[in-house]
């Protein structure tokens, strides 16, 4: 068999010729186009040292101070490229094919970098809860290593020890996101979806108070999240078994056949269509998982309600916008070829995304909960762009994920202010009257709904017309009518949060909206800000977005 | 030997794997069934390697194996931490958000 003397005569050249070392090439890293991914990767890493050497009582502060500078500079890196043309004329395939460096990967790095910038801050908030022994604390647990309500957790408490850790965690999931919507070949794709997962399912179970639902909310995302990654590695295995390559750019040629040399091993794969078929499957619902749509959704709601609330907000914005954008460049680099095979899929996903998603938010009663049923309709909505098949299909994505993750980092936010003697309130019954009490938290939490609506000069609004109009433009119109009439649901119930918030009468032993320090405000105020002004003046960002619709093969 | 027989394995140890996971109700069992699952998507890494004799798939391999073993690290502390705290690994048992 040929395929079998290829693979010997690679041994036996690698063992007998004269110096093998020099043969291989080194490989070629343009340190200057990956060095978003880098700066975060190296204040990570600098990260876990501050939390080897620093004493405990300054780490809180260069932690902080690390990790701002990190992600600030990693915002100023992809601003420079991105002016350097690399997000459209000088767009290209960096790191010997592993990473694509092209507009929709800038801008969505650019938009997970001010997320987690502004997700940093909710991270740091050390006001909230009231000072535990004369030491302030924030929304993670003093030492996750110990049982919720032991002694030993009252002696870590007492002795003021804070989880530092969070800091370098969140780095590490931020540099996994960079790679992820950026990656070109398979493995980059897997081994990026690992870096940000796991210090996502550790961050879960770290919260300070209902540490029990805390860590119960790791387990499922832990568990589900690895099924998940597993059936995602077994589709890159078919697919790799179907192209004999894991670069993007030869699977898209082998599915399209304009590849140019064929091995008979190739021949021989090239026309197996099943391992084609369910290796793309098993890939996207990888991808689907990650993004919470239907079916794939089961483990928002749990993990959303029970992971420390700022980590929440962090990876509700930050994990959709980075496995939104690798979706979209698995199918329209990977897979345009089977353009007419995962579409009718996308389109029965879409549609039961976000009806599903918007009917069964209706009955929540927990604040949290409804806000991670809000947004598997959102992912819902956000794949009605996807199925568009267009450009302005990706750049109404690109401009629907910036405008949701500022929503939706700003909204729990909020939901960190409202508390009562266990910790949050997030049971809907508590919020009645907060209008009456804290007009200004509950307007600003109302904005965030009405954004989350749809509602007219609001972010929300032009998000939703450009993925419909985008959706509508690429055929498919029918999915646009299922997406008006689910938002029109959808609506109900933010609004019915607004109304009872205003218009119902404040508990008598009801929550206290905190007062928070400048940091959880100014995460607020950007929320605020960027709804409202790409509510209002949406042109300039929609033509940004336009302008890096544009995938690199 | 024909690898399309080692494909045949990895696709049954792959199920088996996935039926683990749904039946086991130990949250360390579910978890090695996870890991039977990676390791099944290794040797069908390693089949296709030798079938289009490039050896891509073997180095994708070495690379599972290390995230395979970053996710016990994570996944070990998770359940060690759960387990301390109800005394029961059961993922039956962790139900207090269930509506």
């Amino acid at each position: 068999m040929s395929a079998t003397a290829a693979v010997h005569s690679l041994w036996t050249t690698a063992a007998t010729a004269a110096d093998p070392i020099s043969k291989i090439d080194a490989p070629k890293i343009e340190y200057g186009q990956l060095a978003p991914t880098l700066i975060v990767v190296g204040a990570a890493v600098l990260g876990v040292l501050v939390e080897a050497f620093v004493p405990r009582r300054t780490r809180y502060y260069a932690q902080m101070f690390v990790a701002v500078v990190a992600l600030a500079a990693a915002f100023a890196a992809v601003v420079a490229l991105a002016a350097d043309g690399y997000g459209t004329t000088k767009a290209g395939i960096a790191a010997m094919g592993a990473i694509a460096v092209d507009g929709p990967a800038l801008f969505l790095q650019g938009t997970i970098l001010l997320t987690a910038l502004v997700g940093l801050f909710t991270f740091a908030e050390r006001r909230l809860d009231p000072e535990a022994h004369g030491n302030r604390v924030d929304s993670f647990a003093a030492q996750a290593a110990s049982v919720p309500g032991s002694d030993s957790e009252k002696k870590a408490v007492k002795a003021g020890f804070t989880t530092t850790e969070v800091f370098p965690l969140l780095l590490f999931a931020v540099a996994g996101m960079l790679i992820f919507p950026a990656a070109n070949d398979l493995l980059t794709l897997f081994v990026a979806l690992e870096v940000f997962s796991l210090p996502l399912y550790l961050l879960c179970a770290l919260a300070r108070r209902k540490r029990l639902m805390s860590q119960e909310a790791a387990v499922k995302y832990f568990l589900l999240g690895a099924f998940a990654s597993a059936f995602t590695l077994f589709g890159i295995a078919l697919l790799y078994g179907y192209s004999g390559s894991m670069s993007y750019a030869t699977i898209a040629q082998v599915v399209d056949g304009t590849v140019p040399d064929v091995t008979p091993a190739l021949a021989d794969t090239m026309g197996n269509d099943a391992l084609l078929l369910v290796g793309a499957a098993l890939l996207v619902m990888g991808l689907l998982f990650k993004v919470g749509a239907v079916p794939f959704h089961m483990w928002t709601p749990d993990v959303y309600q029970g992971a420390p609330t700022p980590v929440t907000g962090f990876m509700a914005a930050a994990t959709k916008v980075a496995a939104f954008g690798a979706l979209l460049r698995v199918l329209y680099v990977v897979l345009p070829g089977l353009r007419w095979d995962w579409r009718p899929v996308m389109w029965a996903v879409a549609i039961v995304t976000m009806l599903a998603g918007a009917v069964v938010a209706i009955t929540q009663t927990d604040i949290k909960r409804l806000l991670a049923y809000s947004s598997i309709a959102h992912a819902g909505f956000i794949l009605a762009g996807v199925i568009a098949a267009t450009p302005s299909g990706v750049s109404s994505v690109l401009f629907y994920l910036a405008a949701y993750s500022f929503v939706t980092i700003g909204a729990f936010a909020v939901v960190t202010l409202v508390r009562d003697a266990g910790g949050e309130a997030t049971h809907l019954s508590k919020w009645a009257g907060l209008g009456r009490r804290s007009p200004l938290v509950a307007a600003v939490f109302a904005v965030f709904l009405l954004a989350f609506a749809g509602i007219p000069l609001t972010s929300g609004f032009a998000g939703k017309f450009a993925v419909f109009k985008a959706a509508a433009e690429g055929g498919a119109a029918p999915l646009v009518v299922v997406g008006v009439v689910s938002s029109a649901i959808a609506a109900f119930f933010y609004i019915r949060v607004i109304v009872l918030m205003f218009f119902s009468e404040p508990r008598p032993e009801g929550p206290t909206v905190a007062v928070p320090s400048p940091l959880t405000m100014t995460a607020i105020g950007v929320g605020v800000a960027v709804t409202v002004v790409l509510g209002v003046a949406p042109q300039y960002f929609l033509q940004l977005a336009g302008d890096a619709g544009v995938f690199v093969r | 030997m024909n690898p399309v027989n080692y494909l045949y394995l990895a696709a049954l140890l792959f199920t088996i794997g996935a039926t683990g996971v749904l039946i086991r109700r130990n949250a360390i069992v579910v978890f090695m069934c996870v890991e039977l699952m990676l390791n099944a998507c290794n040797l069908a890494f390693v089949a296709f390697s030798r079938m289009h004799g490039n050896l891509d798939g073997q180095i994708i391999a070495f690379f599972t194996m290390v995230v395979a073993a970053a996710e016990v690290v994570v996944g070990l502390a998770i359940i060690v931490s759960l387990f301390r705290s109800r005394h029961s690994a059961s993922v039956d048992d962790a139900s207090l958000m269930k509506l």
